[in-house]
């Protein structure tokens, strides 16, 4: 007995760290899916590439690789702002959104830069090393019943949280914030008011697409990464950002404990493997059952 | 009074905790002209969605042409015949203008056990709303106006009793709300059953035979439209809505 | 003349056939039998996506289906190529139902994303299942000295065929040119159209009394099936299978680049569209690496959808 609960308990402390990991590797298609209805499928894909920008200025250069995601924010926050932009002029310009061709579109985009990354660094696992990396704290609670809590994913729980707060103060607090969540909303209230919606939209997508450069670091501090797990991240991703209710940044970062602790106590008790099946698992779920997400608006389609 | 065609009998409809029906019941009898009115909001769509099918109510019978079709699905609701239009035109873009009415005459036809007759009888319908030029158009190269005409063809290549017409005339100009009233009337002459939602008060009060209004859901008038004009409620709940 | 085109099928089969018998360089059935696989993929994978508009991200799982089918089949009872491609294209087909239900409340994005999920959770299944190797795979031997109705299939010396690979290679293209007919006749029948309708307007379709739940049932289990049948083989072509290789996101890939650069709106785009991307795939992994082959797909898959709606086919509808 003593051991299931000693299992349980590390399943629920881990859990509960890798939810708030997961948020961050949510958040910004929580923005990008969630608030401007862009399927950005390529969103897990481009956190890999994160990553790899993470491990290479960490073996190159020695930068710890949270500092490293920080330098990145601002070249991925150009990054989305090329892609939206070439995602506007193609599908989004003429009025009818094309979601066949869009879709389509981003699964290209993760395909190159999933294959370019192949052909950079091969398909071996990649990791990053920092001081943080490796330990943890034991923490004992009783005979037989003690919790180890590693490091790394406390740091990337204390991390993910603050980048998560940061983005939802930002989201509700200022003018451009509500602009964006108005463009979800009313389209036409925003042409009255003065702003362009697309050039709001254009700032949102980059702005969810330079989550990319601290998500991808975390994601290498938590795991070694190989290009094509990216993928696998689909499903937690849009599991968290479907289950959260579609651009509510509080549902994200609930949804996406609820996904950690449920893949944290699968792979305690079934073992690792089963774990990609939990999130595409609840996914499929979700989408069948309630489409609208726990949280919030409808997602149902048209 | 002959049996109505449509009875629509304590029907609701809600969304999550909103009403957005409330225990609505009314009837519209064989040929007439029907309009039906009320603020922004009001439920209008959800009335005519319930009637088409789009939307279940949870509660109420919809009683078409003497049968219960509350728990049918809309493509027998037009096989039975009933057949709306789109406030914001639906059309299949992919398709000539003339490929859009055959979708509904070849699908409703096979129901009632008729031969698929080509392109006749959609060209038949395309002449009398002077489209006849733009059969082998491409949708997406109409205007405005057409686009109405079209969603007004289409439910008639449907061979409908019943014929909804949503908003047809939103966004139009004076003329061209006279021209798809004309087309209406020609319709109702054929011995076609309209209802027509509105916002147009000029368009709706020419057109119709009885009026019912709708505000938040509810049924808070029904009469001809000299009675409509004049009733308190109609004027408050227009006068209280933002869009009076 | 009416039966044209399927005068042309008997004599594409018959061609098939011959060549088996004359051609003697085995590299010829080998490329002939992926990119006809290609053929049967990028055509089911259109009469879901291309006629009725709904993306399926999930092809490779359900070409892992028909493939696994075929090794549980063979460890289970073993039989032959001929059921197996029946009972892959049936298992695969009742998936595709299935999947259909899913389109009752999911448009758009949410089906896409839905069958992508699909697709995992069959890997992780499967990965799972030690019966049919697990996740370390297994190897599949062809049945020594298979008969059909007495007539003894293959055999070096007295066998219709010289070897298993020309065997499969006649059967593919049975297969791409089956599912070639029946693309083509959906797209030409009352169904197409109603497939159609719902691409562009859901409800306007239903409400102009298109029966669309049972038309978009129709086209899933077709698709799945066709998807099915060409992965039944995939074992028996391969000598061996593991989850990685059936489940390969590249079938994923193709299965929607070669309809979208060929052309999604006729049964013409996916063949021309496989025809070139597979065959500049395989010439191309001769002398560059496979990643870099794949990488050039990606492109060419984000370009057309940019630059070319319509595809190959569309483009030339456009110029002339």
């Amino acid at each position: 007995m003593a051991t299931f609960i000693d299992l349980l308990l590390n399943a629920l402390v881990v859990g509960i760290l890798l939810g708030g990991f997961y948020a961050a590797l949510s958040i910004g298609l929580a923005i990008t899916f969630g608030l401007l209805d862009v399927v950005n499928i390529a969103h897990p894909t481009i956190l890999i590439l994160g990553a790899f920008v993470a491990f290479i200025l960490n073996s190159q250069v020695g930068i710890d690789p949270i500092l490293a995601g920080l330098i990145a924010t601002p070249f991925f926050y150009g990054f989305g702002w090329i892609i939206y932009q070439l995602y506007y002029n193609s599908f989004e310009k003429s009025g009818e959104t094309d979601s066949l061709r869009g879709l389509a579109f981003f699964f290209g985009l993760l395909f190159i830069i999933e294959v370019g990354l192949i052909i950079q660094f091969g398909v071996d696992h990649r990791l990053v090393e920092a001081p943080y990396i490796g330990e943890s704290a034991n923490i004992v609670i009783g005979e037989d019943i003690d919790v180890a809590i590693p490091y790394r994913l406390l740091v990337a729980f204390v991390v993910a949280t603050i980048a998560t707060l940061a983005i939802r103060a930002y989201l509700t607090r200022t003018f451009f914030g509500r602009a964006v969540r108005a463009v979800a909303q009313d389209m036409m209230a925003l042409r009255l008011m003065g702003v362009d919606p697309i050039k709001v939209k254009r700032i949102a997508f980059a702005l969810g697409v330079a989550t990319a450069g601290i998500g991808g670091a975390l994601m290498i501090i938590v795991l070694p990464i190989e290009p094509s797990v990216g993928r696998l991240y689909i499903g937690n991703v849009f599991a968290i950002v479907v289950l959260g209710g579609l651009g509510s940044i509080s549902g994200t970062l609930l949804a996406a404990i609820i996904i950690g602790v449920a893949e944290s106590i699968v792979a305690t008790f079934f073992g690792p493997s089963w774990a990609p099946a939990v999130s595409f698992g609840i996914l499929l779920l979700v989408l069948a059952v309630r489409p609208e997400g726990l949280f919030g608006k409808t997602a149902g389609g048209h | 009074m002959s049996e109505p065609l449509l009875k629509i009998e304590g029907v609701s409809k809600h969304f999550g905790g909103f009403t957005a029906l409330n225990n609505v019941t009314t009837f519209v009898k064989p040929g007439e002209r029907f309009g039906l009115i009320g603020p922004n909001g009001s439920g209008k769509t959800t009335m005519i969605n319930c009637v088409s099918g789009l939307l279940r109510n949870e509660e109420g019978k919809i009683i078409f042409d003497g049968k219960d079709v509350t728990g049918e699905k809309p493509h027998q609701r037009t096989a039975a015949g009933i057949a709306r239009s789109f406030q914001i035109p639906r059309p299949f873009h992919t398709m000539s203008v003339i490929e859009n009415l055959m979708i509904p005459s070849e699908f409703v036809g096979h129901h009632r056990g008729e031969k698929f007759n080509d392109r006749a009888d959609g060209m038949e319908i395309l002449e009398t709303m002077g489209m006849a030029d733009k059969a082998d158009d491409p949708t997406t190269d109409l205007t405005q106006i057409e686009l109405r005409k079209l969603e007004l063809a289409r439910a008639m290549a449907a061979k409908p009793k019943l014929l909804i017409s949503d908003e047809a005339m939103a966004g139009l100009t004076g003329q061209e709300v006279d021209e798809v009233i004309d087309i209406l009337f020609a319709m109702n002459e054929r011995g076609i059953t309209i209802i027509m939602i509105e916002h147009i008060m000029r368009a709706v009060m020419r057109f119709s035979q009885r009026i019912i209004c709708l505000d938040a859901g509810q049924l808070i008038a029904e009469g001809t439209p000299e009675e409509i004009v004049k009733n308190k409620d109609v004027e408050r709940a227009y006068l209280g809505s933002d869009d009076g | 003349m009416k039966y044209l085109f399927e005068i042309v099928c008997l004599l594409l089969l018959v061609l098939a056939f011959a060549s088996t018998q004359v051609i003697g360089n085995q590299f010829v059935f080998f490329v002939g039998f992926v990119i006809l696989q290609y053929v049967v993929m990028a055509t089911a994978w259109n009469i879901l996506g291309g006629y009725a508009g709904y993306v399926n991200f999930g092809s490779a799982g359900f070409l892992a289906v028909g493939a696994y089918t075929s090794v549980a089949l063979i460890n289970f009872l073993g039989v032959g190529l001929i059921e197996q491609f029946i009972f892959g294209g049936v298992i695969a087909g009742l998936l595709g139902l299935g999947t259909g239900y899913l389109t009752l409340r999911l448009r758009g994005v949410y089906f896409a994303i839905a069958t992508l999920a699909l697709a995992i959770i069959l890997e992780t299944i499967v990965a799972h299942w030690g019966y049919v190797g697990g996740a370390a795979g297994t190897s599949i031997l062809p049945a020594r000295k298979p008969e059909l109705l007495g007539i003894l299939i293959v055999d070096r010396k007295a066998g219709v065929f010289g070897n298993y690979k020309e065997f499969l290679f006649f059967l593919m293209a049975g297969v791409a040119i089956g599912s070639v007919w029946v693309a083509r006749w959906i797209e030409r029948s009352k169904l197409g159209r109603g497939l159609n309708a719902i691409k562009d307007s859901e409800e306007a379709a239903e409400c102009m009394g298109v029966p669309t739940l049972r038309l978009k049932l129709y086209a899933t289990t077709i698709s799945g099936a066709m998807m099915g049948v060409a992965g039944a083989p995939l074992a028996s072509y391969l000598t061996f299978i593991d989850p990685l290789s059936a489940f390969n996101l590249e079938y994923a890939v193709n299965a929607i680049a070669m309809p979208m650069i060929g052309g999604t709106v006729s049964w013409i785009g996916p063949v021309i569209g496989a025809i070139l991307l597979g065959g500049a795939q395989q010439w191309a992994s001769l002398f560059i690496s496979s990643e870099l082959n794949l990488l050039i797909v990606g492109v060419l898959l984000v370009v057309f959808v940019i630059i070319a709606p319509g595809g190959i086919v569309g483009w030339f509808k456009k110029s002339r």
